[in-house]
């Protein structure tokens, strides 16, 4: 899988444009110059006139970090996610991706930002009349890749989340941990340079959890910034070099100093 | 363009459940295209009429001469023919002017107490000029009074006039209920797949790309409805013309000509045109209010 995943990014620094400016910005021995992909300044969200759920969050996330998002249930963690991944705006304060603000962008210039994002949705998310390999294949299609490309990067996809025998299922044919892993799978297929994951192990058994979260290391590896929001302590203690968030009542806290919380911000060349 | 609307490849095809035909675009598609048709013909058929009515008494008038002196019709017969830009003079014999009154004053017609007006109908060259050709004809035969056969069958000729732009508001008030119906098809079917569309939106689906895979289905059941609209409107004006022509064999000619039919086959296509054209408009538009 790693090697398939190498020999994409090597197709993409082939490129020209946006990925490869990224892909210069990368050290010889391929570990990431740390330059900021979201940046968020005294943001607020509230949904209709009811309270704020997110508030005063002034943050950034680093081009190839791994973080943690963590939070008592309606502390706001999918609020915050939806955020990132341009399925709300902020009602107030300023949010840029991938050095762009994109708080009021206008919403024909949000699709192209949208592929750059992978997104594991707590709920799944599938298409419920397509097969898994259809689900899997979408980002690519939208994208408008060609099939043949499509084909071999999504039967690979599924093997590697072990489900290479139910390509032709359709999601309600599928156990919960299966749609999940349909649903990562759709979400790191375009390699995306952020990964935003809500719960992604709630429904998968250790083995799976273990190996999902050494997808998302090696797509973090190759400058993919990971966000997962989790209740996971496992999932969180299996990847000591990420930062913690954590969220509470809409605002991030860091009671003790210990959790790096917000991200540090001297790790974060802020010029990108 | 309407093509390339409906065709895709097969993945693409796929991103929305594959559906028998069925809901309203393609019933309210059908009637309306059935009713346009209908309507369109009779309006066309009309203004053939009235232009055929018209073409026939454009150059034709009537000169009558009060019944004291009838005795002078066969001195105006005379003195028309001899005027330049007459074509014919034909006078109307006293017994079809009798027949004629029979209608309405039965045997009292015959009497020969009745006093009958004497009349010709004269026919003018193309582009002769009229009123010097009357007063010319009132200066020889001063009771003689003329007028346009034309200006009898005004009132007429309003009339079917009147009737042919009905015929067009009618048509044009169905595109109108066709095009309302595709609007409330293509919200509808938004909802129904609103979280498909969640989806797309969320993994960088452009509006351009759902909009086409709504467009696509649309335009398909527009398609359906039309040609089954046509195909049965063909069949309805099929059947009464075979009527008109046993009713009054060859003595009329066709109420439509090969352009009314080509006007009459455009309807349908502008009515496929239309219901993609308001799809597009009203998707876009509903998209645009979610981020």
């Amino acid at each position: 899988m790693r090697l398939s995943l190498t020999a994409l990014r090597k197709q993409e620094c082939a490129g020209v444009g946006k990925a490869a400016a990224a892909c210069e910005s990368r050290g010889g021995s391929g570990r990431l110059q740390l330059t900021a992909v979201v940046q968020f300044e005294s943001v607020g969200l509230r949904y209709g006139t009811g309270a704020e759920v997110l508030r005063d969050l002034d943050f950034s996330l680093s081009h190839g970090g791994f973080y943690f998002l963590t939070g008592a249930s309606g502390a706001g963690k999918t609020s915050l996610l939806k955020l990132l991944y341009l399925a709300q705006r902020p009602t107030r304060g300023r949010i840029r991706l991938f050095g762009e603000d994109l708080s009021d962008a206008p919403r024909a210039i949000l699709p192209d930002f949208r592929r750059r994002i992978g997104v594991v949705f707590q709920d799944f998310r599938l298409v419920r009349h397509l097969s898994a390999y259809d689900n899997v294949a979408l980002p690519l299609r939208i994208a408008g890749r060609d099939e043949a490309e499509i084909d071999s990067a999504v039967r690979e996809m599924l093997e590697w989340v072990g489900l290479g025998d139910r390509s032709g299922a359709r999601p309600a044919t599928l156990s919960g941990g299966e749609q999940q892993r349909v649903a990562i799978a759709r979400a790191v297929i375009t390699q995306p340079d952020l990964l935003v994951a809500d719960e992604p192990t709630g429904n998968v058994d250790a083995e799976m959890a273990r190996r999902l979260l050494h997808l998302f290391s090696a797509l973090n590896e190759l400058g993919t910034t990971v966000v997962v929001a989790t209740h996971d302590f496992g999932l969180i203690a299996g990847n000591p070099g990420a930062e913690l968030m954590r969220l509470d009542s809409g605002g991030l806290v860091d009671p003790t100093g210990s959790l790096k919380n917000p991200p540090r911000l001297d790790k974060v060349d802020s010029r990108a | 363009m309407i093509l390339d609307r409906i065709w895709a490849p097969g993945p693409e095809a796929r991103l929305l459940p594959a559906e028998k035909l069925h809901g309203p675009t393609v019933a309210v598609t059908a009637i309306m295209t059935f009713a346009m048709i209908i309507v369109a013909a009779a309006g066309l058929a009309l203004a053939n009429a009235a232009s055929s009515v018209a073409g026939s008494t454009q150059s034709k008038y009537v000169v009558q001469l009060p019944a004291a002196a009838a005795g002078e019709l066969p001195a105006l017969v005379s003195a028309a023919k001899s005027i330049a830009g007459v074509r014919s003079v034909s006078p109307v014999p006293q017994e079809e002017m009798r027949r004629t009154l029979e209608h309405w004053l039965g045997d009292a017609a015959s009497s020969p107490d009745l006093p009958i007006p004497a009349m010709a109908t004269i026919e003018l060259a193309p582009r002769a000029d009229a009123s010097a050709i009357a007063s010319e004809l009132r200066k020889r035969v001063p009771q003689a009074s003329v007028s346009a056969e034309s200006a009898e069958l005004g009132p007429l000729l309003g009339l079917l006039r009147a009737l042919q732009w009905l015929a067009v508001s009618l048509v044009i008030l169905m595109a109108s209920a066709t095009a309302a119906a595709v609007v409330l098809a293509a919200r509808g079917a938004l909802d129904t797949h609103r979280s498909t569309v969640e989806i797309m939106h969320g993994i960088g689906a452009t509006d351009s790309q759902v909009v086409r895979l709504f467009e696509r289905k649309i335009a398909v059941d527009a398609i359906a409805g039309a040609l089954a609209g046509s195909l049965g409107a063909a069949a309805a004006l099929l059947f009464l013309a075979g009527g008109i022509a046993a009713a009054v064999g060859g003595l009329t000619s066709a109420p439509l000509d090969l352009l009314d039919v080509a006007i009459l086959i455009l309807i349908p296509i502008a009515a496929v045109i239309i219901a993609v054209a308001v799809a597009h408009r009203t998707l876009l538009g509903a998209l645009r209010a979610a981020l």
